[in-house]
């Protein structure tokens, strides 16, 4: 089957700008069916931007970034969006003007295959006992658990999740890693944007290190459990 | 004979009518500039204008294809929303992101153009729009015209239906969000600049249908928008670019206050409501009802 075999992301010398700076320096990284994926690196180093240049949100971009088979570098950002994938922004972008429901169904379903409400809710009962509630009136981790939920509904099975564990309380991290291995167990593909060492090695099978807007190292997680300290000299300030 | 505060009270109950007459119209205009400059960002000058097309669009139905009030009501704000996605998609839509400048002297050239190019067409002396409901109630202490009684109503009922159809449908909640966030409701797969357009037609559309409401009441004359726009944009400034609600309701008291200057100190009427502008800035600068950026 290509399917097992064309990898969902290919990113191939990867530029970006962001306003004036130039950000992406030719990234090179590929994510395969049903792995979780994660970008380690320093404030800075360019692993948001490489999310939002999949997506299509960085100001300008060259290259070359093949999603699903399809080269995406000059399509718009609702383009990508529709062959499949979602999007957890940094800071989560709750809208403030809508209800935690609203925020909920707001992402439009893609393809079929995505969870019902129902089952969201299963996943995440907070956002039902909180449906009324405007969006950004949730806690932290609550709002976090909203931004990964609603684009759980569209169908996109390959998600990009821009640091979701940051500034949560341990407690919730744990509970968005347990998340996080569901959603693998259901196939899902996940590129996760991190600072946190820890949570990025309880949930990833692959590691990419961002330094300076290009891929620098790319580790197992099996590697990186056993030497964890050859990342030290990428990651230590 | 009832006096109230020495007026007779058919004489302020006839200008509480007119008051909410012009509330009517402050309110669906202010309301159109209000969603427009939700997710546009931009001013909408040429609004008046495009009340005025409103009206002359029913004028020309009628005269030239016999198309009756009724009719118009629905066609000439379709035509006149068209024309608006037209001027979008060609060009408003350059000037999104530039300086506000830019985007002002685009919508104010293009309400002098529709203005001159009406006045080239049809003159500016004013065309008589008959009044598609002759007569009224008598309500004893007063006599209140059908088409009035109508304005009225037709208006707060568009005014709710805008609100409902923005504030609590699914729809709506799309207009919400990509005016909060633009860039990632399009993230999300939404086609938002297709979405801008459709809005900016909207908007314009209800300019329109204000406009074929005014055509019975008064001569339907290229200026007709201009003298009431300028107000309109006080109340939009009284009120705050924030909210509809907020826009609504400043719309319909302000043409009531308006109204009850008339009654009690006629000299003082024409400048009343930008004397509660001067106020409304000086103490609160965001509107009564605006969010502060």
């Amino acid at each position: 089957m290509t399917e097992v075999i064309t990898p969902p992301i290919v990113v191939r010398d990867l530029h970006g700008h962001y306003g004036q700076s130039h950000v992406l320096h030719g990234m090179n990284f590929e994510v395969r069916r049903g792995e979780v994926v994660t970008l380690l690196g320093r404030n800075g180093a360019g692993k948001t931007s490489t999310l939002r240049a999949i997506i299509g949100i960085l100001g300008k971009r060259s290259g070359s970034v093949i999603f699903e088979g399809v080269e995406t570098i000059n399509l718009t950002s609702d383009r990508i969006a529709s062959i499949g994938l979602g999007y957890c922004p940094e800071e989560r972008g709750i809208f403030s003007a809508l209800t935690v429901h609203e925020n909920l169904l707001l992402p439009p379903v893609l393809k079929p295959g995505g969870m019902t409400v129902d089952e969201i809710h299963e996943l995440f009962p907070r956002l039902k006992e909180r449906a009324k509630s405007q969006g950004t009136k949730l806690s932290g981790g609550e709002q976090q658990m909203l931004a990964i939920a609603r684009i759980l509904r569209t169908g996109a099975k390959t998600l990009l999740l821009d640091e979701p564990t940051e500034g949560l309380a341990p407690i919730i991290v744990q509970h968005i890693g347990e998340i996080i291995r569901t959603l693998k167990q259901r196939g899902y593909t996940i590129v996760l944007v991190e600072q946190n060492l820890r949570f990025a090695m309880s949930v990833a099978d692959r590691h990419y290190v961002v330094e300076h807007g290009h891929v620098v190292d790319e580790v197992s997680n099996d590697q990186l459990r056993s030497t964890p300290e050859r990342l030290d000299k990428y990651l230590s300030v | 004979m009832t006096d109230v505060f020495g007026v007779p009270l058919p004489a302020l109950m006839g200008q509480l009518t007119l008051g909410l007459i012009s509330g009517s119209f402050y309110a669906m205009l202010s309301l159109g500039l209000a969603v427009i400059f939700g997710l546009l960002n931009v001013v909408n000058f040429t609004h008046g204008a495009q009340f005025t097309l409103g009206a002359f669009g029913a004028w020309a139905l009628l005269r030239y294809f016999g198309i009756p009030y009724w009719g118009s009501l629905v066609l000439a704000p379709l035509l006149v929303g068209l024309i608006g996605v037209a001027l979008e998609k060609t060009l408003l839509r350059r000037l999104y992101g530039m300086s506000d400048l830019y985007q002002l002297l685009l919508t104010f050239g293009m309400a002098l153009v529709f203005e001159g190019l009406l006045a080239i067409l049809f003159g500016s002396s004013g065309l008589p729009y008959d009044n598609p409901m002759p007569g009224g109630f008598n309500l004893g202490f007063m006599f209140l015209p059908y088409y009035r009684a109508w304005v009225v109503t037709f208006s707060i009922v568009m005014c709710a239906v805008t609100w409902f159809a923005i504030e609590r449908t699914r729809l709506g909640a799309y207009l919400r969000a990509a005016t909060e966030k633009p860039e990632l409701v399009r993230a999300f797969g939404v086609n938002v600049p297709r979405m801008i357009t459709i809005t900016y037609g909207m908007g314009v559309a209800l300019a329109a249908l204000a406009g074929v409401l005014a055509a019975p009441m008064d001569q339907v004359k290229p200026s007709m928008g201009t003298g009431l726009i300028i107000t309109v944009f006080a109340v939009v400034v009284i009120g705050g670019m924030g909210s509809l609600f907020g826009a609504i309701l400043t719309g319909f008291g302000l043409g009531i206050i308006e109204a009850l200057t008339k009654v009690y100190y006629p000299q003082g009427s024409s400048v009343a409501i930008f004397l509660i502008m001067t106020f409304v800035l000086l103490l609160k600068p965001s509107g009564l009802f605006g969010k502060s950026h």
